[in-house]
């Protein structure tokens, strides 16, 4: 069953008021009156109604300074001005002020009608907006961030502490440890979230090339400038802009930057125009700036506006236990992007990746299990499936047992099992494999 | 609730049959019995001249103190165009959930909008409007269905529309009322 509609009356005529109340009671509205502007406010502090009827001329505030202040209470107010005194400079002014109709009394039955019938879709649509709306906030959250480590709890922790404020943040950490995924959660939690996230990859750029990618440029700003081109700080107006590498940029853009930053206004490279933009900023760098500040190459007034918040996320190794969540997640992620059944990995082959250092952390796991799937029997990951350098063990490793336990199984799966063929690899006698086979209780995989 | 009678009250002249009908009408929507009576305002007190139409507010309340008795249904029938003061003309009105209502056929005639005179049609029309005020009084709201009586109408091609006859949803809370 629909939502009862509810309106408030203001108009300081009594026999207005009573009219109109009996005919919206008619409809089953909830309907309630006040006689003037200020009766109205006050009502309105303890109660919401979907639309508000108000009469412009009235004794004491009038109905276009108390539709203002209704605006300033909540701007998505429906309040329909009425006058028996029209006139054009009046509607329009009602109209600029945030009315959403403007009506002469006496109205038309029919009219009337129309009137609050499209009120009512305009209510129903903004509802059916805030609840896509919510149902978009909830396919974007933090689901890519894979991790229920300490560490990565933290990330998620910071993450949701920081996404509702405009502060500026920097996030830290290694090449492929997932920043610019932090700064998408930031965004996408934030109230900028129906508003672009824009980014930039400042080490990928020259100084003219970020220039004009940051600020935009005119026609003929310089060769091969034949239109004009709008800047990543106005394409993030309302939004977030991601500057990636932010240790990369050069002295003379840190200055720019921190302009920009502080005066949200610039103007585009070749042009005269100052532009101004409402962006939020999001940074990331695996450099360490405090001590780029210390040595002089990096700005400590920039480094002050952009670091009022910094997030770290943590290296693969730290965070070893998140290590089958993300495997499982990218031959997901794989196997459906490739339209294959869904694969299995062998344990010892998880075992390996666990050991592994990933010095390009999480972008290298995700590598390396794409090209397993590729490379694969289709069924189950083995540890022949990844280009894990036998030589390359992790540090973790000491003892000599563990050694000889990693190679023996490297050996026996890369010729199948077959135990001649390994023993002979080896350099040992067969009984002697079978013994170790025994001891370390290696079974074949399926 | 406890009722006893519906009482139309004609003020000014109806032809008998025409009254009869729509007594009739009444009695088969409703199911309580149907008294009509002749009622007598001196309408110029309603008046209002710049309008050149009649104050239906005023006439309703003037209605409801003069002829509504408690344990009844006070429907007025009138044949002047009646306004409120926000709309610049009504049907009728009634006090919903109130004891008293009232009707005009005065802008039911096709001769107001320019067409050739439907006495039937007129009839009709005052019959839907008299039931649909009524069921104000017994406290039904406009009906989403398209044929209920109860849908709100603003023009008289609205009323043709619609049936005489109450929605089996209406019917029912009428029938909750009455026991």
């Amino acid at each position: 069953m629909a939502k009862k509609i509810s309106i408030l009356i203001v108009d300081d005529e009594d026999s207005v008021r009573d009219s109109l109340y009996n005919w919206f009671m008619e409809d089953g509205y909830r309907v309630e009156c006040a006689e003037n502007a200020k009766k109205a406010l006050i009502i309105l502090e303890s109660d919401t109604f979907d639309i508000i009827l108000a009469d412009i001329k009235m004794p004491g505030m009038d109905g276009l300074e108390m539709l203002r202040r209704i605006k300033l209470l909540k701007s998505d107010s429906i309040v329909i001005m009425m006058t028996a005194f029209a006139t054009v400079d009046t509607a329009v002014q009602a109209l600029k002020d945030g009315a959403f109709d403007y009506v002469t009394k006496p109205f038309d039955p029919d009219d009337l009608s129309h009137l609050i019938r499209n009120a009512s879709k305009q209510i129903a649509l903004v509802e059916e907006n805030k609840t896509l709306k919510q149902k978009v906030v909830s396919l974007e959250n933090v689901d890519d961030l894979i991790g229920k480590s300490e560490a990565m709890i933290k990330v998620l922790k910071d993450i949701e502490s920081v996404a509702q404020s405009n502060s500026s943040v920097v996030i830290t950490g290694e090449s492929g440890t997932g920043k610019e995924l932090v700064a998408r959660a930031i965004h996408s939690n934030s109230p900028r979230k129906f508003f672009p996230l824009v980014s930039v990859h400042c080490g990928a750029l020259t100084e003219g090339l970020l220039e004009s990618e940051l600020f935009g440029h005119e026609k003929g700003a310089f060769t091969g400038a034949m239109y004009n081109r709008k800047g990543r700080f106005e394409m993030a107006d309302n939004g977030t802009i991601f500057l990636d590498e932010i240790a990369t940029i050069s002295t003379k853009m840190q200055i720019d930057l921190l302009r920009v930053l502080e005066s949200k206004c610039f103007v585009r490279v070749g042009g005269n125009k100052e532009i101004s933009s409402d962006f939020r900023v999001i940074c990331a760098t695996n450099k360490d700036l405090k001590s780029m500040v210390e040595k002089g190459t990096f700005r400590e007034d920039l480094y002050y506006r952009l670091n009022v918040v910094n997030i770290y996320v943590p290296p693969l190794r730290e965070r070893i236990e998140d290590i089958p969540l993300l495997v499982d997640y990218f031959i997901r992620k794989y196997c459906a992007s490739m339209n294959k059944q869904a694969v299995t990995i062998d344990p010892v082959a998880l075992k390996r990746i666990e050991e592994f250092s990933f010095p390009g952390n999480v972008r290298e796991l995700e590598n390396m299990i794409e090209r397993a799937i590729v490379v694969g029997n289709g069924k189950k990951i083995s540890l022949k499936d990844l280009p894990i350098d036998k030589t390359v063990i992790s540090n973790s490793i000491e003892s000599l047992e563990e050694l000889e336990k990693i190679h023996i199984i490297q050996i026996l799966n890369k010729y199948n099992w077959n135990i001649s063929r390994t023993a002979k690899a080896l350099k040992v006698d067969r009984v002697t494999l079978y013994n170790k086979i025994s001891k370390y209780g290696f079974k074949p995989v399926d | 609730m406890d009722l006893h009678n519906i009482i139309l009250i004609s003020f000014g002249y109806f032809e008998e049959d025409f009254i009869q009908s729509i007594a009739e009408t009444v009695i088969h929507e409703f199911n309580l019995p149907v008294n009509v009576r002749e009622g007598h305002l001196d309408l110029s007190e309603f008046y209002d001249a710049g309008r050149r139409q009649y104050n239906g507010t005023k006439l309703l309340t003037e209605v409801d103190s003069l002829y509504a008795l408690d344990g009844n249904k006070t429907l007025g029938l009138f044949s002047v165009d009646l306004f409120i003061p926000i709309l610049t003309y009504i049907f009728g009105q009634a006090f919903l959930n109130g004891r008293s209502g009232i009707a005009s056929f005065y802008r039911l005639s096709n001769e107001r909008y320019g067409i050739n005179t439907d006495n039937k049609l007129i009839h009709d029309r005052f019959q839907k409007e008299v039931v649909h005020e009524l069921g104000h009084t017994f406290g039904l709201v406009h009906c989403y269905n398209s044929t209920c009586v109860m849908r709100a109408s603003t023009y008289v091609e609205d009323i043709d529309q619609k049936t005489v006859n109450l929605c089996p949803r209406c019917r029912k809370e009428i029938s909750s009322i009455l026991i």
